[in-house]
């Protein structure tokens, strides 16, 4: 066998070049498809997810403290799943979004609420998904009026009824506003990206095989990898484009935050379009003509978009479908996407959620490669 | 060069599900010859030329192209040979330079503007090499893609078909440049259905069925085939035709305009069966030499009610 050779993975990405730049509609379409979704996704549709993980920060450690707790996940919002030994790391919870709120009891609670102080409790949320945070945010805000009646009793009776014993700060984190774009805009990038890349490349190649150029491409001496890669690299530069096109939008005209680095959202994009570029040319694979790839990208879009966190609040879901949505790209360039921009998360934060893609990718690539068809059989 | 085979394989079998659209195939083109591949629809041609070019593997039988084993060697015989496709199959949103430009680089050619400049120029084409390929005629796109073909100077060429659909003349143009080729030393497998095109042949097979039923050179087909041919000229032959079709002894009857090529296998059957006509007025009658045409319809016969029946 050849070793791979640069001239003929060149001569696949020149040749694709210039076939892009001839077909004008595809090219519009391109650029038109997130400006027409833009608009249309500009309002998300709300939801009311329970069971949302919370980390608890408590230092003072008294009955009332318990009793909060308690009726916190009584209220049918709130999973208890991290109790933390302080603000710092209660706060990289939040930040890489394994935790929803972080609920924090200061030290002097239970003493202040006796004398009669009306002391506050701290309840961060991250409201990068306002939709997903809101209804638990209001229930929280609940239950300061009657979740001591039980405990106090005797010389404390007093202290039940109206105005209530202790506050609730509620401090809305990354999305002060709870501006539903904040969250949308982003996410837009995931689920653009999905579609078109997976789409283009899936027909890529499937129009080789239906123009009848694919025998000749097979009949010379160019490996499958040389194909896969000359054929992918010019959609990644497609890919940049697009999401040039969302972010101007989503600062100009949605006013989204840009807190993170640019370079490790550009890595992330990186990640992200080659393994949606894979699922592309892997479906290219198996169908046996445009249509059929057609259909097969929308089987893969269609969950991408519903099961990813975007269209619904992820932690809204079943455990099935969330399983199904921890399988998908979109789901994880989500996260990664709207920790980049809202929280300005580092790509080591949220390297939970890149070794995922990576992997999606490198399992996807390997598939296309194993099913490219290197003769007509 | 003399004695070297271009090609050499041995029971080449190639089945798509339960048919056996090649059946034990043999063939050893020596270096620097043009062969020609003769045989209707669905013979079993194009899935030859596939196998011998690394496209399909085959299921039984092995054997060599250029000293290369057809089933462990593809990557190297992709290199050394030109497969000119039946259907057009380069891009035609890629203009005429894009296309060849696009070959030369995938076979990693040095001095490769050059080679595409002379390739255009011997085409005669400089002057429309920013034309797409989509808008050429058929003659052109088939002169194009055989120039694509040799670009890279393979040692082999297999050609599909090369001239269907092309009007006489380029297919004239076609076969002095075939034969130029073959004169530098390439060897030419060629298909075709044209029976002017196997006589330029220095050797033709006929496939039937994935079988070869015969072989060898133009004279030498006719010679072993059992077939014996009258050939009738004059005024009324049409109604003579109708006459004679389906007698006993008459395996087949094709008019030529006002020649009539009748044909049988027995020979005293088949003078049975025209003696009546002799005589008719205005017919002239010659025994002669079945044609090549008569020849590959006859070998068809058997064959024929199988696939229409």
């Amino acid at each position: 066998m050849f070793g791979i050779s640069f001239g003929r993975i060149a001569a696949v990405f020149v040749k694709e070049l210039i076939q892009m730049r001839r077909d004008r509609l595809t090219f519009a379409m391109i650029i038109a498809i997130p400006i027409v979704q833009l608009v249309l996704f500009g309002y998300a549709i709300n939801s009311d997810p329970k069971h949302l993980p919370t980390a608890l920060n408590v230092q003072d450690n008294s009955v009332f403290a318990r009793s909060l707790t308690a009726a916190m996940q009584n209220t049918g919002y709130f999973t208890i799943t991290h109790i933390v030994k302080g603000e710092r790391e209660g706060q990289d919870l939040l930040a890489s979004g394994t935790v929803a709120f972080l609920l924090t009891v200061p030290p002097d609670f239970s003493r202040r609420l006796a004398r009669g102080e009306r002391p506050s409790l701290l309840m961060e949320a991250d409201a990068t998904d306002p939709a997903a945070t809101a209804n638990a945010m209001a229930a929280v805000s609940q239950l300061p009026a009657t979740v001591f009646n039980n405990d106090l009793k005797g010389a404390l009776t007093s202290l039940q009824a109206t105005p209530p014993p202790f506050n609730v700060v509620v401090h809305r984190l990354y999305n002060p506003e709870g501006i539903t774009s904040y969250n949308v805009v982003p996410g837009l990038i995931g689920v653009i990206l999905t579609m078109t890349m997976v789409l283009i490349t899936a027909l890529a190649v499937t129009r080789e095989v239906e123009r009848g150029t694919m025998e000749n491409l097979l009949a010379m001496p160019l490996q499958p990898f040389e194909v896969m890669v000359g054929k992918i690299a010019p959609y990644i530069v497609m890919g940049y484009i697009q999401v040039t096109v969302v972010l101007i939008a989503a600062l100009l005209l949605f006013g989204v935050p840009m807190l993170g680095s640019w370079f490790d959202l550009s890595i992330a994009l990186a990640i992200f379009i080659a393994a949606n570029l894979s699922i592309g040319f892997t479906i290219s694979t198996v169908a046996q003509n445009q249509l059929q790839a057609m259909q097969m990208t929308f089987f893969f879009f269609l969950p991408s978009i519903l099961l990813s966190g975007f269209m619904f609040p992820f932690r809204g879901m079943p455990v099935w479908a969330q399983a199904i949505g921890e399988a998908l790209p979109n789901t994880h360039f989500m996260r990664i996407v709207r920790g980049i921009m809202l929280k300005g998360a580092g790509l080591g934060e949220l390297f939970g959620d890149i070794w995922p893609l990576l992997l999606f990718m490198l399992v996807v690539m390997g598939i296309a490669l194993v099913r490219y068809r290197r003769t007509l059989d | 060069m003399n004695g070297e085979l271009a090609i050499d394989v041995a029971g080449l079998t190639k089945k798509f599900g339960s048919r056996t659209v090649v059946k034990d195939f043999n063939i050893q083109v020596p270096k620097g010859q043009v062969w020609g591949f003769l045989g209707p629809n669905g013979s079993g041609k194009t899935t030859t030329i596939r196998m011998l070019c690394g496209l399909l593997l085959p299921d039984g039988g092995q054997g060599k192209c250029l000293g290369y084993d057809i089933r462990t060697q593809a990557a190297q015989i992709k290199r050394n040979v030109g497969y000119m496709t039946q259907r057009f199959s380069f891009y035609e949103d890629l203009s005429i330079r894009e296309n060849l430009d696009f070959v030369a680089r995938v076979y990693d050619m040095k001095g490769r503007k050059q080679a595409v400049d002379e390739a255009i120029a011997q085409l005669g084409l400089t002057k429309r090499q920013d034309q797409l390929a989509g808008e050429l005629s058929g003659g052109w796109k088939q002169r194009l893609a055989l120039a694509a073909c040799i670009l890279h100077r393979p040692q082999l060429l297999l050609l599909d078909e090369p001239t269907a659909g092309v009007d006489p003349q380029a297919r004239r143009d076609f076969w002095e440049e075939i034969h130029t080729l073959a004169g530098q030393g390439l060897t030419v497998l060629v298909s075709t259905h044209y029976m002017d095109e196997a006589e330029r042949c220095d050797r033709i097979v006929y496939l039937a069925y994935g079988t070869v039923l015969a072989r060898g050179t133009v004279d030498e087909v006719i010679d072993n085939s059992d077939l014996f041919t009258w050939i009738v000229t004059g005024e009324e032959v049409r109604g003579l035709a109708q006459e004679l079709h389906g007698k006993p002894g008459i395996d087949q009857v094709s008019v030529f305009g006002v020649t009539l090529h009748i044909s049988g296998t027995d020979q005293a059957a088949l003078e049975r069966a025209i003696a009546p006509y002799r005589n008719r007025p205005g017919l002239t009658w010659t025994k002669s030499k079945p044609s090549l045409e008569d020849v590959f319809i006859h070998l068809m016969g058997p064959f024929r009610e199988q696939v229409t029946g």
